[in-house]
């Protein structure tokens, strides 16, 4: 446990001093809030939701943010690789899998402060928390996320030598995944043909928990979204870890 | 107790022998080095010495650990500092030892203790709350030797530790690695391209090429096992003057492009005898010198080539090239 928590400390040391990484990355969440929910508020209206079109992404744009500060968390150890420091730890009498693990959690950690900045701010466009538990629910959801999607990072960081990769990645593994939940639209409106890439896409049980926990709706009963959310997570830890235990430096 | 103790370590990769049968034993307390051109293979021995590596065939003990089947035994009880950097420079020099105290699970009163005096041995006392980036690569290297005796190891492994450093720098890392040696009784194996380097720290000298030991002894013997001073001589038509030289007193001659190298006992004895013997035959000198063997001597004598020519050579670049791809 130590271990893990040595680890887990770095990361999340690294996190809190690079504030441009931090600020950088709040840029697009927000952007996204401002520009959609503001554009389309007026002339959106979600069936069967009271509020409006603004309230309904807010959720969504809180699991993007958390999605690309894990997905990002876990891709680092590539530097770590190319800066040598993988070296360090790997050569250190501690097994992988406390390694991963560490790594896995700081990812999330560092992934889940990043969701709560982005909270705060919506609090002043118009997000109504509706009270201690849902917030804790969502807070909940956002770690899930943040488990499987570091988890998820470090397994392809596993299997990549450098960032070239990087952006294949995120154009055609991580934008699709978040596209496909059910951040931006509601899931129940969907051509049937989309509906069961949404419904394969585990980000859609993490949106769908978030919005329970924030505005007390979702579309996916958020027992069901917990169990995928979990089962999501431990699949990932272990599909890294696995792949951890073979990276070469 | 023997702190390492090879026996026919072999690595390859793929059709690639990178390590070749090395053999080598590491008595506590010594300063052993491996001696040779970037690609020899070095590095890969260090790393299968360090686990790092799993070799291919052969095996090895380091402090009586097997390095393949206690793996762990062997980690806990060796420090190591690689050849490219592995700090974290967004950490402070505190932060980086902090965080290998923890990995190496050292209590947090002893771990204190322990970086407040190694930082005040490396001189990095007064910088250790600064991030490494902003470190000279002086200053880093020192850092990670620090960091490399936290838990207090026996055996410290040094991959090229003053690799690309100014000489003033070197100097001071020479110091603090003998005295290291000296006073901790820390057995060190350091890898070294560096000529001055094996001679100036190492007790013994294994000389490394393409992956196989073609000498292993102390400095001093490896020089007179050579034969001898070496005299260099230019001139235009050096194949002569070796035919020329058959004397008994001359123990060896090596012929290269446009100068001959010959190694004999008391060179200065023999000096006016080699000159005029070569002028009555007509031939021109163009330069004469004499000097006492070096370590660059042996390599050349063992291997045929300078250091510095071995790492022009082309294939050693493609080792190079493959070396810094797996990294």
């Amino acid at each position: 446990m130590d271990i893990v928590y040595t680890i887990w400390l770095r990361n999340v040391k690294r996190y809190l001093r690079s504030k441009s990484r931090i600020v950088g990355s709040l840029g697009m969440p927000l952007f996204f809030m401002l520009v959609l929910g503001f554009g389309l508020n007026s002339i959106v209206r979600i069936p069967g939701m009271e509020e409006g079109y603004l309230e309904f992404i807010i959720p969504g744009i809180v699991a993007m943010s958390v999605l690309f500060t894990s997905v990002f968390s876990g891709i680092q150890i590539i530097w770590d690789k190319q800066f040598g420091f993988l070296k360090e730890t790997l050569v250190a009498p501690v097994s992988r899998l406390e390694i991963m693990i560490g790594q896995t959690l700081g990812g999330a950690t560092t992934a889940v402060i990043q969701g709560l900045i982005l909270m705060v701010f919506a609090l002043f466009i118009g997000l109504q928390p509706a009270g201690i538990t849902g917030f804790l629910v969502a807070v909940g959801f956002m770690a899930l996320i943040g488990v499987t999607f570091t988890a998820f990072g470090i397994a392809i960081a596993s299997r990549m030598e450098d960032m070239h990769g990087f952006q294949l990645i995120m154009n055609f593994v991580i934008f699709p995944i978040f596209g496909l939940s059910g951040a931006l639209f509601p899931i129940n409106s969907l051509p049937g043909w989309l509906r069961p890439l949404t419904l394969a896409d585990p980000l859609t049980y993490g949106v769908e928990g978030i919005r329970y926990g924030l505005s007390g709706t979702a579309q996916v009963h958020p027992l069901a979204s917990l169990a995928v959310m979990a089962a999501c997570a431990v699949l990932m830890t272990v599909a890294g870890a696995y792949l951890f235990r073979k990276i070469q430096t | 107790m023997q702190a390492i103790d090879a026996r026919n370590l072999t690595k390859s990769f793929g059709d690639l022998v990178a390590v070749d049968g090395i053999s080598f034993s590491i008595a506590s307390g010594e300063i052993f080095g491996l001696l040779g051109p970037n690609g020899a293979g070095k590095t890969t021995t260090i790393s299968m010495l360090s686990t790092m590596q799993k070799p291919t065939s052969g095996t090895a003990t380091v402090n009586g650990h097997d390095v393949v089947t206690r793996e762990d035994d062997v980690r806990k009880s060796i420090g190591i500092v690689f050849q490219d950097q592995s700090l974290d420079e967004e950490l402070t020099a505190y932060e980086n030892m902090d965080f290998h105290g923890r990995l190496y699970r050292i209590g947090g009163e002893e771990r204190r203790r322990r970086i407040g005096e190694l930082l005040a041995l490396v001189g990095l006392a007064d910088r250790k709350d600064d991030l490494v980036k902003t470190y000279s690569g002086g200053m880093r290297r020192r850092l990670e030797i620090a960091r490399g005796l936290l838990h207090e190891p026996k055996v410290l492994f040094l991959d090229e530790p003053t690799l690309g450093l100014d000489p003033q720098t070197r100097n001071h890392l020479w110091e603090y690695i003998a005295r290291l040696n000296n006073e901790k009784g820390i057995t060190i194996i350091l890898t070294t391209h560096y000529m001055e380097e094996a001679d100036r720290l190492c007790d013994r000298i294994a000389i490394v090429d393409r992956g196989t030991i073609v000498a292993l002894d102390t400095a001093e013997n490896l020089k007179h096992s050579i034969g001898g001073d070496v005299v260099t001589i230019t001139s235009p038509d050096p194949d002569k003057i070796a035919d020329l030289l058959t004397a008994p007193w001359v123990s060896g001659i090596e012929r290269h492009d446009g100068s001959v190298t010959v190694r004999l006992q008391e060179a200065d004895r023999h000096i006016p005898g080699i000159v005029t013997a070569i002028h009555q035959s007509g031939i021109g000198i163009n330069s004469l010198s004499v000097r006492k063997p070096t370590l660059e001597d042996v390599f050349l004598h063992y291997t045929g080539k300078t250091i510095r020519d071995e790492e022009a050579d082309g294939k050693e670049t493609i080792r190079m090239f493959q070396r810094a791809r797996r990294r």
